[in-house]
């Protein structure tokens, strides 16, 4: 660890890593192959090529905070067809640290993984969990809630610690604000995070085995992100991200930002929208041409029984279920819904922690499942008509539609009847 | 009981009282067996504790039979009865003999609710109060293949007086013939079979009274209760289960309730007791310790590693350090670590990249390592629990499995002073 914060800090290695990563460029791991595109909407279908696997996108990939998935064993997320997920920087970096998780042969080692990892930079933990942080060109300063000592967590350190990490993706330290801030506060961010991205673009010791994504920042001011998109595909990462979106803003502002975003990235790359995870979210988001999403969620939710379906989500533990002898979804094929019963769940909720792993893996594996049908549908052509149906299965009625999905759709030529 | 086919089938019997056999004949049609001494699966709720069957399923060679718990299931009887095909079709079970007892042998169960009528049992909407008509009933929805009638177990606390044991005996058998009475009565029951209970509390007159009453009753075995970790000290214990297995039949079954530690099981064993339950290992689990005693006997050293249950090779070093946090001294608190496992929540595992035990074949240990269960114990992860119930269950059973072969090739004293090395290391100290 101390060898790789010098290395960080240090000007004349991170020149020579520059130089390092431009020899290297040829041997990026990370591949992008288009194997479908809606002909109607900006949805693509694509095999993302990882150092540990090859990814079928559009992906949601479950969030592993702590270095596991929220009770499920690795073997049981391999069996949903689980092909990434992610870590979360600022978690293991605190416990168990990065240096030992390094001696563990990387988080792949540490959580006996074989596919592939996410991490992010931490720096949006940093400024949501902990109260005494403060934001300078610097990095983010806060004290640890562990030790009560003072971190900087600087662009060189996040990307030290996600090295040490392994993942397959590692994501940029961003300058994270509120989406719901506005003002001067909001552009500052954005030209940060720029610098923040040549720091740590300067910063990573593996580009030969780790992506390092660009966050794409500007908040709700379509000028700001434009401005930020301009600058950041002008550097040559093998990722970008959507940030600063799903953090409370209008659902308005939230699908322009998105569109304005993969209007001007790259079609070549991949486009991850972070914290997205809901069910219409992530159809419309795909049909405005995102291609990864992560979200918390579907595993928290899981653990208050509250099972996801196709028509919306069903509370396990009301009372209602007690009787109810079907699975959670007649047409699930996951472990839990092929075994076991509403009513033997709703009672198992009283009295073992295996009911939240039954509805963890079901919801899991219906987050896989929606992304896959997705994914066959665009491939096949037929991916306008699967949203319709989608949305008429999610919605008892048309006047349901949530008005920012129906406009969404709209701007890319779906108009649902 | 008419129609039962539960038979118990004895290959050896050592010194008049140790036996090892296969208890065949078990489940609806017959099909399954259990080989003794050995050892129900813990599921109270029908569920390993932690486990989905998926993960479960990871371990080979589990004991056919489950222990589902009434006080577990009482509080559900109208959802069973309206589901009308059982507990096991309900708790998606399929290929399992299904064994239900009144109480869960790891939960706490207050005593001053038993009455002449009723005994109370404790789910988690607390107490369900229980008749022999409504104990039936609760029989007849769950659809077990083998039950242990209703019975005043409330003995156990160490001021007990003479009277109230006389009474718990006469209670019990007293329920029991009226379980007998209903369950002879009932077409829902045919082919079920039925334990009676040998109670007694600590007086070996009553438990001398208590098993030669049982006895003339057609029962198809015995659960010998009252007799659980922390009601008494091992030396009463395994005078009170000698002079009770004494009385009992040879060719019907014994299963004693409540006793788990691997120096116990093995005293009870040589005690004439064949059947207990594993609700050990969830314990050991709940206070983020891992099984980690030894039980190789096997003459090849290399043998150790091949196979997955007899395992390891037991750190000495480890062994020493944990035993100062050893429980025994506390025989009423089972929350305490003893001397069978370590406890992973300890900072020395923070850096340790050893599986839990060396050797073992289970899914945590062929994966996973020290480290990582510890970090998933610091952070609360619920992982943690998967992990660690799935290495308890493993190493138990497996301990059972070495139990056997131990009496087969009569080595039993050599496992004895296997098992106890920790122990007496820790004497020593
Ligand atoms: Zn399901
Ligand atoms: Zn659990
Ligand atoms: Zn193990």
């Amino acid at each position: 660890m101390a060898a790789t914060v010098e290395c960080g800090s240090d000007s004349n290695a991170a020149v020579n890593n520059m130089s390092l990563k431009k020899a290297l460029k040829a041997a990026s791991p990370l591949t992008l192959r288009i194997v479908a595109e809606c002909p109607v909407t900006k949805a693509r279908a694509c095999d993302l090529m990882l150092p540990h696997c090859t990814v079928s996108t559009p992906v949601f990939m479950p969030v592993g905070t702590q270095g596991t998935l929220k009770g499920i064993t690795v073997d049981q997320l391999e069996g949903l067809g689980c092909q990434i997920c992610l870590g979360n920087t600022y978690h293991l970096g605190m416990r168990p640290g990065s240096d030992l998780i390094e001696r563990a042969n990387g988080l792949h080692g540490f959580m006996n993984w074989k596919r592939n990892l996410l991490t992010d930079s931490g720096g949006f933990q940093m400024v949501s969990l902990v109260e005494l942080s403060e934001v300078t060109e610097e990095g983010v300063k806060f004290k640890s809630p562990y030790d009560g000592k003072e971190i900087l967590l600087s662009p060189e350190k996040s990307i030290s610690i996600q090295n040490s990490l392994g993942s397959d993706i590692m994501m940029q330290l961003d300058d994270v604000v509120s989406s719901t801030v506005t003002g001067p506060r909001v552009e500052e961010a954005m030209h940060r995070s720029i610098r923040w991205l040549d720091r740590c673009i300067a910063a990573n010791k593996n580009p030969d085995k780790q992506n390092l994504f660009a966050i794409i920042q500007g908040g709700l001011n379509a000028d700001l992100r434009k401005a930020c998109l301009d600058e950041m595909t002008k550097r040559d990462v093998p990722g970008f991200a959507i940030g600063g979106l799903s953090g409370g803003e209008e659902k308005d502002d939230f699908w322009r930002m998105v569109t304005l975003s993969t209007d001007h990235l790259p079609r070549e790359k991949p486009r991850y929208l972070m914290g997205v995870g809901y069910a219409v979210d992530l159809v419309v988001c795909v049909a405005l041409g995102c291609d990864m999403f992560d979200c918390v969620f579907p595993t928290r939710t899981a653990r208050f029984g509250s099972a996801l379906v196709p028509w919306g989500s069903l509370q396990v533990k009301h009372k209602q279920y007690a009787k109810d002898f079907q699975p959670i979804d007649p047409d699930c094929q996951c472990p839990t819904c092929k075994r076991h019963s509403r009513a033997y769940l709703h009672a198992l909720f009283k009295s073992d922690t295996a009911a939240m792993h039954h509805i963890t893996i079901h919801n899991i594996a219906y987050q896989l499942n929606l992304m896959r049908s997705v994914r066959q549908s665009i491939v096949e052509g037929r991916f306008p008509e699967f949203i319709r149906t989608f949305m008429k299965r999610m919605f008892p009625s048309r006047d349901q539609y949530p008005s920012w999905a129906v406009d969404a759709l709209a701007s890319i030529n779906i108009t649902l009847e | 009981m008419a129609g039962s086919r539960m038979k118990l089938e004895l290959s050896r019997v050592i010194q008049g009282r140790v036996r090892l056999g296969v208890l065949k004949g078990l489940g609806r049609t017959g099909q399954h067996s259990l080989e003794v001494p050995g050892c129900l699966l813990y599921t109270p709720f029908g569920t390993v504790p932690h486990l989905t069957q998926d993960t479960l399923h990871t371990l080979s060679k589990l004991p056919r039979v489950s222990q589902v718990t009434l006080s577990n299931i009482a509080e559900h009887q109208e959802v069973l009865e309206e589901f009308k095909d059982g507990f096991r079709k309900f708790a998606g079970l399929h290929d399992t003999v299904l064994y239900c007892s009144l109480h869960d042998p790891a939960a706490p169960c207050p005593t001053g609710y038993t009455t002449n009528k009723t005994v109370s049992v404790w789910g988690s909407g607390g107490r369900i109060e229980l008749t022999v008509a409504k104990f039936m009933a609760l029989q007849k929805s769950v659809q077990p293949d083998w039950y242990q009638s209703m019975a005043d177990g409330e003995t156990w606390q160490s001021n007990t007086s003479r009277k109230r044991v006389r009474k718990s005996v006469d209670r019990t058998l007293a329920h029991l013939d009226e379980c007998l009475l209903a369950h002879q009565n009932s077409k829902e029951l045919e082919g079920v079979e039925v334990f009676g209970v040998v109670e007694g509390g600590d007086i070996l007159e009553e438990r001398i009274r208590s098993a030669r009453e049982t006895a003339k009753r057609p029962v198809d075995g015995f659960c010998l209760d009252g007799l659980q970790t922390g009601s008494m000290d091992q030396a009463l214990r395994i005078q009170l289960t000698s002079a009770v297995t004494k009385e009992l039949p040879e060719d019907k079954p014994r299963l004693l309730q409540g006793v788990g530690r691997p120096d116990e099981v093995l005293d009870c064993v040589e005690a004439g007791v064949d059947l207990f339950e594993s609700f050990f290992p969830f314990q050991v689990t709940e206070r983020g310790c891992a099984l980690s005693f030894s039980f190789d006997i096997s003459p090849d050293p290399e043998r150790a590693g091949s196979t997955p249950p007899t395992v390891l090779e037991l750190n000495e070093e480890d062994t020493a350090g944990d035993m100062q946090q050893n429980g025994d001294l506390n025989l009423n608190d089972q929350t305490q670590m003893t001397c069978f496992e370590i406890n992973l929540k300890d900072k020395r595992y923070q850096d340790d990249f050893r599986p839990l035990v060396d050797g073992c074949g289970c899914y945590c240990c062929r994966n996973h390592q020290r480290a990582y269960v510890h970090h998933l114990l610091v952070t609360n992860e619920l992982l943690a629990g998967v992990l660690l119930m799935i290495h308890n269950t493993a190493h138990y059973h497996g301990f059972f499995v070495a139990l056997r072969e131990a009496l087969a090739n009569d080595k039993l004293d050599l496992l004895k002073r296997r098992v106890l090395r920790g122990e007496q290391t820790e004497r020593k100290e």
